[in-house]
């Protein structure tokens, strides 16, 4: 199992209980949707497993280690192997889509022809490759997340955890991005998609689990009708 | 922490440094305002001191004899003087030296001193003392002054108590001012450091994201603050250099008995000093900083 987590609560400094009693396991090679209505803790859980929060009870696993006892200092080396997207993309504005997604290999110590062959293997990959000089303004906001998900795959990581990444697309657009996630998967990362898009999610036909108030309300296989 | 690394930094270090300028201009004239003023007050210090130590190496203990010892008492006085600790250089003046030296002071020839005198000489034996520390002198004299056989100690009492005073008085006030100046540096850097941090927390946050640990953040925050630092020092450096080249030449065609000093030794030194005090000062300040504001 690639990801575990038993009896994960989450509640914030304000007192609000995002996730309530969350125990789910994901497999290696995994495409899974994250489903449930604005506030349900979509995001808290992904937060939880980058470990941006710590959850205030339950046990989180990566690749059998204890994200929640991890050191402070260990904690890079877990997000090394954790690729993010955003539904906003989170481009650094002054620097070229190149760079952007230098940037992340940058951050691990890989030499400059590593980073150059590996970036231009990352934006072949998703078509960026004739806008690699271009800033993030002179983008569309489907090549924004494209280069936001070049950026995620770069390190080649065990998963790419997507945060409402066709949020801000169109039905097209969109779909593009699908295939594009569905072809990192295919080659082994595992993907964990928080999304909206129920068109989407019929269509890719993939485990989806659902959340509502911050508990578990449906977790089904493809072809399992969704509760 | 490889080549590509060392390069990544100090890119990223200029490039923040760059987009920052207006910040980065005024840190870096205000580090060398500080640096200046501690420059100037490093001189004026070095110069007092050279003045007040040559005036402190001048004061002399002056032990009289009681009348009439016999000689081989003399002898073993000056011996004792000679071994307590402390003392440099202990000379026999005889009376008969003592008033030869008198009337030299007077003059001779306009009237004579012995015979006013009677043909008597009033002076006793003496003994001159130096000490290997000036500071020293008053309990030296304390010493001396106890031995049997010399009735009276003099060294310029008070007087001297009065230099000391004044010289402990400059090195402590200058002490104060380089001290409030250095922190005022320190808290403009961390300032500086702090808004770059704010500016930068996107990035940072990313870089975050992707794994990168805090001291991969922290390395190009720590190179700016340097080159802030030692940017501001050089042009201190400079500015001061220059300004003493000119007030020693100036001061010593005008006024030729201020002696300045001018030991190419001891100016490379303050020099090279006040270089790596503006790179501490850089240092210090992103470190405040790097560690309060990091925790994104
Ligand atoms: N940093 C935070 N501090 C306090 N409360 C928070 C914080 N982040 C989220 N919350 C609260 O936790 C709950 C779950 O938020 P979360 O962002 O996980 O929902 P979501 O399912 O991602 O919603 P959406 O679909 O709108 O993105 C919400 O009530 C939200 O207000
Ligand atoms: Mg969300």
């Amino acid at each position: 199992m690639l990801v575990q987590m038993y009896n994960v609560s989450k509640t914030y400094l304000n007192g609000v209980k995002a996730l309530n009693d969350i125990s789910l396991k994901i497999d290696r090679g995994e495409f899974v949707f994250l489903m449930g209505q604005s506030g349900a803790g979509k995001s808290t859980l992904m937060k939880l497993l980058y470990r941006e929060e710590l959850p205030t009870r339950g046990q989180i696993f990566i690749a059998s280690r204890s994200i929640v006892r991890m050191k402070t200092r260990e904690v890079p080396l877990l997000r090394r192997n954790i690729g993010v997207v955003f539904q906003d993309s989170k481009l650094l504005e002054n620097k070229t889509v190149f760079e952007n997604v230098a940037f992340a290999m940058h951050v691990v110590g890989a030499n400059r022809r590593e980073i150059r062959e590996r970036v231009e293997e990352a934006l072949g990959l998703v078509g960026l490759k004739d806008k690699r000089d271009c800033y993030p303004s002179q983008l569309s906001g489907g090549q924004q997340q494209r280069a936001g998900i070049a950026r995620a795959i770069v390190n080649r990581p065990l998963i790419v955890l997507a945060d409402e990444p066709t949020g801000n697309l169109d039905a097209d657009t969109s779909w593009g991005i699908m295939e594009l996630l569905s072809e990192i998967n295919k080659k082994g990362t595992t993907v964990i998609m928080a999304t909206h898009a129920q068109d989407i999610v019929k269509r890719l036909g993939k485990r989806v689990i659902v959340l509502n108030e911050g508990r578990l309300v449906a977790d089904s296989m493809p072809g399992e009708s969704i509760a | 922490m490889t080549l590509a690394n060392i390069r990544f930094y100090c890119g990223e270090a200029a490039r923040s440094l760059f987009r920052n300028r207006l910040l980065s201009l005024a840190t870096v004239t205000t580090v060398a305002a500080c640096i200046l003023i501690l420059g100037i007050a490093v001189l004026v210090v070095v110069n007092a001191q050279a003045v007040m130590s040559s005036l402190e190496s001048n004061v002399e203990i002056v032990a009289f004899l009681e009348k009439d010892l016999p000689e081989q008492q003399q002898a073993a006085i000056g011996k004792e003087i000679g071994y307590i600790a402390g003392t440099k250089e202990v000379t026999f003046v005889s009376r008969e030296k003592a008033l030869r030296d008198l009337e030299k002071r007077f003059g001779q020839g306009k009237y004579n001193l012995r015979e006013t005198l009677g043909g008597k000489n009033p002076l006793p034996d003496s003994y001159r003392i130096k000490a290997t520390d000036p500071h020293q002198v008053p309990s030296l004299a304390r010493k001396v002054a106890r031995i049997p056989g010399v009735y009276k100690v003099r060294y310029g009492q008070g007087v001297v108590e009065k230099l000391f005073a004044a010289t402990r008085w400059v090195r402590n006030l200058s002490v104060v001012v380089i001290v409030l100046l250095a922190c005022a540096a320190v808290f403009l850097i961390a300032t500086t450091i702090r808004l770059t941090i704010f500016s930068r927390r996107k990035e940072i946050y990313l870089m975050k994201l992707v794994g990168a640990t805090n001291w991969f953040i922290r390395w190009p925050l720590f190179i700016e603050g340097l080159l802030l630092g030692l940017t501001g020092s050089l042009l201190a450096v400079l500015a001061l250099a220059a300004g003493y080249y000119y007030l020693v030449n100036s001061l010593t065609v005008s006024i030729a008995f201020i002696p300045l000093v001018t030991d190419t030794a001891v100016m490379t030194r303050l020099a090279g000093g006040l270089l790596a005090v503006g790179g501490v000062l850089g240092i210090t300040g992103t470190f405040i900083s790097a560690n309060r504001y990091l925790d994104v």
